[in-house]
């Protein structure tokens, strides 16, 4: 779905709906994340997305496996906090996954790069985490639903961590109380798919 | 003691840089300069978090042949190191170590240890007893 699209078009314009959406959202991201940690999530995600912004004319004339490599290094010299490293790690691995040996089609390299952030971050499903998103993420794109399916399925994933315990990072440290808020990285994530989605559609022939 | 660069280096990491370089000066009045040391506190623009990129530089800082331990405080601060160290590369980052251990009086412990000349995998140990 994403690979017949590769070109400079494609990875520039990723780059500026995923800053676009972040700059938007950063002050409610950053408002979850004060409910149930340190209040910087919004602020972090959008330091690193103006980070990549600002490689923007290298980067998308990349191929567009080494482009999500290098986004994913940008995120994480740039973004810190858990989000930086995870993120990262996301679009590292994808991008290594889709450059190597060329039998690795878009789900299978998705699905490696889930379970590389999963062991980076120590974190299960229902953990209340990004995880949270993007393993639903996954199973629609498996099972070939449509762009909208895919954003639709986001978004009701990091609905569902409302009522999820915290197990991992700082929102860990207030046991049941974490029950109740959205966890912020869900929330980021759940917004960064969507609006890939979104452009996506508009992007192909209708 | 040992010639500096003959021993095991200490990185400290926090979210704060007033926190990293307090703990940084408590293991100089400890050890004097004879342990290399470097700290990483704060985000990339200076507030409470930590970075991968700042962590990485810190590493370099402290680098030692004999190895480096790394301390850190809350989960950010751990999942940075472990990126800053797979970017140090093979195979310097096989000789960096994240410590299961208190920042304060591990990095202390630590570079005592590491002071007397000891091997990585003793200062880690040493520094690791303090977390049962």
């Amino acid at each position: 779905m994403l690979v017949v699209l590769a070109n400079a078009a494609l990875i520039g314009g990723l780059i500026d709906i995923c800053r676009e959406v972040i700059a938007a959202n950063a002050d409610h991201l950053s408002e979850l994340d004060r409910a149930i940690g340190d209040g910087d999530h919004g602020t972090n995600m959008r330091r690193g997305l103006e980070a990549v912004y600002a490689e923007r004319s290298r980067l998308a004339y990349l191929p567009l496996p080494k482009a999500l490599e290098e986004i994913g290094l940008t995120l994480v010299m740039s973004v810190g906090g858990a989000a930086g490293p995870l993120y990262g790690t996301l679009l590292i691995e994808t991008g290594r996954q889709l450059a190597g040996s060329g039998d690795v089609d878009f789900p299978r390299a998705l699905e490696r790069a889930i379970d590389a952030v999963a062991r980076r971050g120590r974190a299960s499903a229902g953990d209340k985490t990004l995880l949270d998103v993007l393993y639903p993420v996954h199973a629609e794109v498996v099972r070939r639903a449509g762009l909208a399916g895919v954003a639709e399925q986001a978004e009701r994933a990091a609905s569902l961590t409302f009522g999820m315990k915290a197990m991992r990072g700082r929102a860990s440290f207030l046991g049941d109380r974490s029950i109740g808020h959205i966890d912020p990285g869900a929330k980021s994530c759940a917004l960064l798919t969507a609006a890939i989605c979104r452009f996506l559609e508009e992007q192909s022939p209708a | 003691m040992n010639p500096k660069s003959a021993n095991v280096g200490i990185v400290i990491v926090s979210h704060s840089p007033l926190v990293a370089q307090g703990a940084a000066d408590m293991v100089r009045q400890m050890v004097g300069d004879c342990v290399p040391l470097a700290w990483s506190g704060g985000n990339a623009e200076g507030g409470l978090g930590t970075h991968a990129a700042g962590i990485l530089a810190a590493i370099e800082r402290a680098w030692s042949e004999a190895g480096v331990a790394v301390f850190v405080d809350l989960g950010g601060a751990e999942t940075n190191s472990e990126m800053a160290i797979e970017m140090l590369g093979e195979p310097r980052s096989g000789r960096v170590i994240i410590c299961n251990a208190p920042l304060v009086e591990g990095a202390v412990m630590a570079a005592a240890e590491a002071s007397g000349g000891a091997a990585l995998a003793r200062v880690v140990a040493t520094a690791q007893e303090l977390s049962p």
